[in-house]
């Protein structure tokens, strides 16, 4: 048995250890916002946070959330109103959707630790999610108007 | 957005036809996703096959096609409500189930392709909505006991201005569903449009922010098993034998079992299946297929475009032409096989009963996917329903002619006797064929004295995609398939003596339409060796095309347009050079220009790419920029970065680490700019694709003087002496 947190709520899980975190959020918890897409960390679809960092979860066993707190797109916000969702949802970033809850958790640690990204910065957090839909340019529009949008909020 | 899927909705589905109660709601709501089943509360009634409406006044507009990212879940209720004068923000979407209703207004099968969706959608979409406002106003006059004429409707209510009456579409709905639907509507005038071609917020957007959208990887149902198969590992390859003893062992793993694909092992979600599949044993008969080598595939087709082959197209006496050229230039270009990579791999549920198959799938090609699981299945198409779910990308790969992957879903189902979700890994995915094809193309061409292009000879060698589909009759005319000669035997530019021939060699590789199907390869071949013969002639590229573009005013203001905001002439940064590229295809004009720079080391870095489309009447503006920028940066990971080779029958590549993307890093700045039109709206999806790998070839010559004939580019055909 495995215990930790998903998005605040204490689960324990029966999965083998080696176990892909993904999968056990997939179907074990029954949470399907967090996507399969390579199975080798190199497109980041599967990307959640482990006690506030990024990882991509298609490689992670869940023995390493032992004891700590996982979120997944479905915790970032009860009601869209994170700073990414807002500036996602204003510039209509997503086509076919499957690589934004990735998208959307790698550039959520990226505002966590940088007020005010540069491209460069976006360039460097955001390399490891591919979208093959080729949404990049308005996700990067969409980052710095999340940190606009978080500094607005910040201020207030 | 949460996919609404109904079940047991056969009977209701004749357009116009009332719906005669039982309509049963059942989302599949992930335990802790935000439920969304508040936006469908009361019972929806419909008007029409495409437009029912529930007592809370919620629209639901019923799409036919897939949403695969291109937006159509917003672009076609756009269109109802326009005409419906619904209010947006009570506007949802739900997909339709499989019907002859339902079916594309041109291919008469239920599918999405081919970039039509809005273009044969435009009016049915606009008269359905206009049918159910007629009915509505008809049901509130007739309750009010006024005159229809005197009524009007307008944001989601019916009003009778002269005794300042109204009453809301919801409260309508039941009544307007029991009058005889008009047999003809007048549609409004384009200039009263309010909606369509004002830039809406997609539908789909909040709920891809926050996980609750419902891919078909993402369907569970109860007792739901998974399953992934091992597939033979060369194409048309067969099991022999299987030992299944080590993959029963692993913890997890409820079954293994044969099916007419290869093996699948069934298991109690993905990770003990796919560990499972490990574990096995098989021996394979490998066939011919195991004798595939692109190395020599490629000499054969270089052989093949040396010689004269079906023809496509003749205009004049090309070969006279060439003799009495002042200067005759040749080329061969080559491209790759070409993996479509959606970002969701591919699966299928299936429930399967004795007298009813439920299937669950992200498909592109409802019609033949459903005619296919019948079969396997041994009922009838009407036993079988599908849902369509929101697909992970699709690009042609989910509107697959042979429905593999239905298909195998429900062998699978059969023999496992249980509901099961087939799960294809990356690996699966860029090793199962159904590729873009291979392509190799012979130009030569000849220039007058004053190096106008005289003479062009075209000669294709490359795979037929319509052989042996159902589309076969539709797409192959003459020996010519249409998808191979697409953007050559109807080149655009005026030039005196032209022929095309094609070579259609068969193999064992599966190929399929990829976005952009044949153009994919055509736009950069033609545009390529267009820029060649420019050069040969002495003429600026931009120049020498406007000059031969004098019937086509379309494609004249696109490139116009397109070299103004890329200020073709300008000055750039010490190291940059541009390159300019047009193509027409699915009915639309576009036209780009790319500014790069190459690094000493052979290495590529596109910087921006200008875009200029004209597609017709818009109806959501932004989309259309949207789907421009998506087809920019999927044709620059077709121009930069990605091919499939084969050796032995092995396909060479596996996973995004060598079948590698562009990323965020690589990624250009894009402009995209939409001519204003008034025509019937074209094609969106695809064209972007075409125009890039030319463009950024022919800014690769401006740059360094050398010319970029296969793709993709490599740094070692580039590298400074």
């Amino acid at each position: 048995m495995i215990s930790f947190t998903v998005n605040g709520k204490p689960v324990s899980v029966e999965d083998p250890p080696s176990t892909p975190l993904l999968w056990v959020i997939r179907d074990s918890l029954n949470l399907t916002g967090t996507k399969f897409g390579c199975g080798m960390a190199l497109c980041g679809a599967c990307t959640v946070h482990i006690d506030g960092q990024a990882v991509r979860s298609c490689v992670a066993p869940v023995s390493r959330a032992e004891g700590k707190k996982v979120t997944t797109i479905e915790g970032i916000s009860p009601d869209l109103t994170h700073p990414l969702q807002q500036a996602w949802i204003e510039i209509d970033v997503p086509q076919c959707g499957y690589c934004q809850s990735g998208q959307i958790m790698s550039a959520a640690v990226l505002l966590a630790e940088k007020a005010a990204p540069t491209d460069e910065d976006i360039d460097e957090a955001m390399s490891g999610n591919i979208c093959r839909c080729g949404t990049y340019p308005r996700i990067r529009r969409a980052i710095h108007r999340a940190a606009e949008i978080k500094a607005q909020k910040g201020a207030k | 957005m949460t996919v609404a899927t109904r079940m047991k909705r056969r009977d209701f589905l004749k357009t116009g036809a009332a719906l005669s109660g039982g309509l049963l709601l059942n989302l599949y709501v992930p335990d802790w996703a935000p439920a969304r089943a508040a936006q469908a509360s009361s019972k929806p009634v419909a008007l029409n096959a495409f437009v029912h409406i529930s007592s809370d006044d919620w629209v639901t507009v019923i799409s036919n096609h897939s949403e695969m990212g291109q937006g159509i879940y917003t672009s076609l209720p756009m269109l109802i409500a326009e005409e419906l004068e619904a209010d947006w923000s009570k506007i949802r979407v739900e997909s339709s189930p499989v019907a002859a209703v339902y079916n594309h207004t041109v291919f008469g099968i239920m599918m999405t392709g081919g970039s039509t969706t809005t273009n044969s959608e435009y009016d049915r979409f606009r008269k359905m909505g206009a049918m159910a406002r007629v009915m509505l106003i008809d049901a509130a006059a007739q309750g009010w006991g006024v005159d229809s004429g005197t009524c009007h409707a307008e944001k989601g209510y019916v009003l009778h201005a002269a005794s300042k009456r109204r009453a809301s579409f919801g409260s309508l709905a039941e009544a307007a569903s029991k009058i005889e639907p008009p047999k003809d509507v007048v549609l409004k005038d384009p200039k009263d449009f309010t909606i369509i071609g004002k830039p809406k917020h997609r539908l789909d957007t909040p709920s891809k922010t926050n996980g609750a959208a419902q891919f078909g990887l993402d369907v569970y149902i109860p007792g739901l098993l998974t399953a992934v198969v091992a597939r033979a590992p060369v194409f048309g390859g067969k099991v022999t034998s299987f030992n299944a003893d080590k993959a029963k062992a692993v913890p997890g793993v409820v079954n293994v079992l044969e099916v007419p694909s290869g093996v699948a092992v069934i298991a109690k979600g993905f990770w003990p299946a796919k560990l499972g599949r490990e574990k096995l044993d098989i021996i394979w008969e490998e066939g011919p297929g195991a004798q595939i080598s692109t190395v020599a595939m490629r000499e054969q087709f270089a052989a093949l475009s040396k010689t004269p082959g079906a023809v496509a197209k003749k205009v004049g006496d090309p070969s006279g032409a060439l003799a009495g050229a002042a200067k005759t230039i040749t080329a061969e270009f080559e491209v790759p096989y070409l993996s479509h990579s959606m970002m969701e791999p591919l699966n299928t549920v299936v429930d399967l009963h004795e007298d009813h198959c439920e299937i669950w799938s992200g498909t592109q090609f409802q019609t033949g996917d459903r005619a296919a699981a019948a079969r396997v299945a041994g009922l009838k198409p009407e036993q079988v329903d599908i849902h369509t779910t929101l697909l992970g990308g699709g690009f042609g790969r989910r509107a697959n002619p042979a429905s593999d992957f239905v298909t195998e879903a429900v062998q699978v189902a059969k023999v496992a006797k249980a509901p099961v979700k087939v799960v294809w890994t990356r690996e699966d995915d860029i090793r199962g064929g159904w590729y873009r094809p291979m392509w190799y193309d012979h130009f030569e061409a000849g220039v007058d004295a004053s190096g106008n292009p005289v003479a062009w000879k075209h000669t294709i060698v490359g795979q037929s995609i319509f052989d042996g589909t159902m589309f076969a009759s539709f797409g192959i005319k003459d020996g010519i398939d249409s998808a191979s000669v697409e953007g050559a035997a109807d080149i655009i530019y005026t030039i005196p003596n032209i022929q095309v021939d094609l070579h259609s060699p068969k193999n064992e590789v599966p190929v399929q339409w990829w976005r952009s199907v044949g153009h994919s390869h055509t736009g950069f071949s033609v545009e390529a060796f267009f820029d060649e013969v420019a050069h040969a002639g002495g003429k600026d590229p931009y120049q020498l095309r406007r000059s031969l573009l004098a019937g086509q005013p379309r494609m004249l203001a696109v490139l116009d347009l397109v070299a103004e905001k890329a200020h073709w002439n300008g000055p750039l940064p010490a190291g940059h050079a541009r390159g300019i590229a047009t193509h027409f295809s699915f009915d639309s004009y576009v036209a780009q220009v790319a500014e790069v720079s190459v690094t000493k080391d052979g290495a590529v870095r596109v910087h921006r790419i200008v875009a200029a489309v004209d597609c017709g009447r818009t109806v959501n503006p932004d989309t259309v920029k949207a789907q421009l920028e998506g087809g920019i940066i999927f044709g620059l990971t077709a121009a930069l970065k990605t091919e499939i080779t084969l050796d032995k029958g092995r396909v060479q590549q596996r996973n995004f680490h060598d079948y590698p993307m562009v990323r965020m890093f690589e990624s250009p700045e894009i402009e995209v700019y939409i001519v204003p039109s008034t025509e019937h709206p074209t094609g969106v999806g695809e064209p972007g694709v075409p125009p890039v790998a030319p463009a950024v070839a022919n800014a690769i010559f401006a740059a360094t003087g050398k010319r970029v004939r296969r793709l993709p580019i490599k740094p070692e055909d580039l590298r400074s002496a």
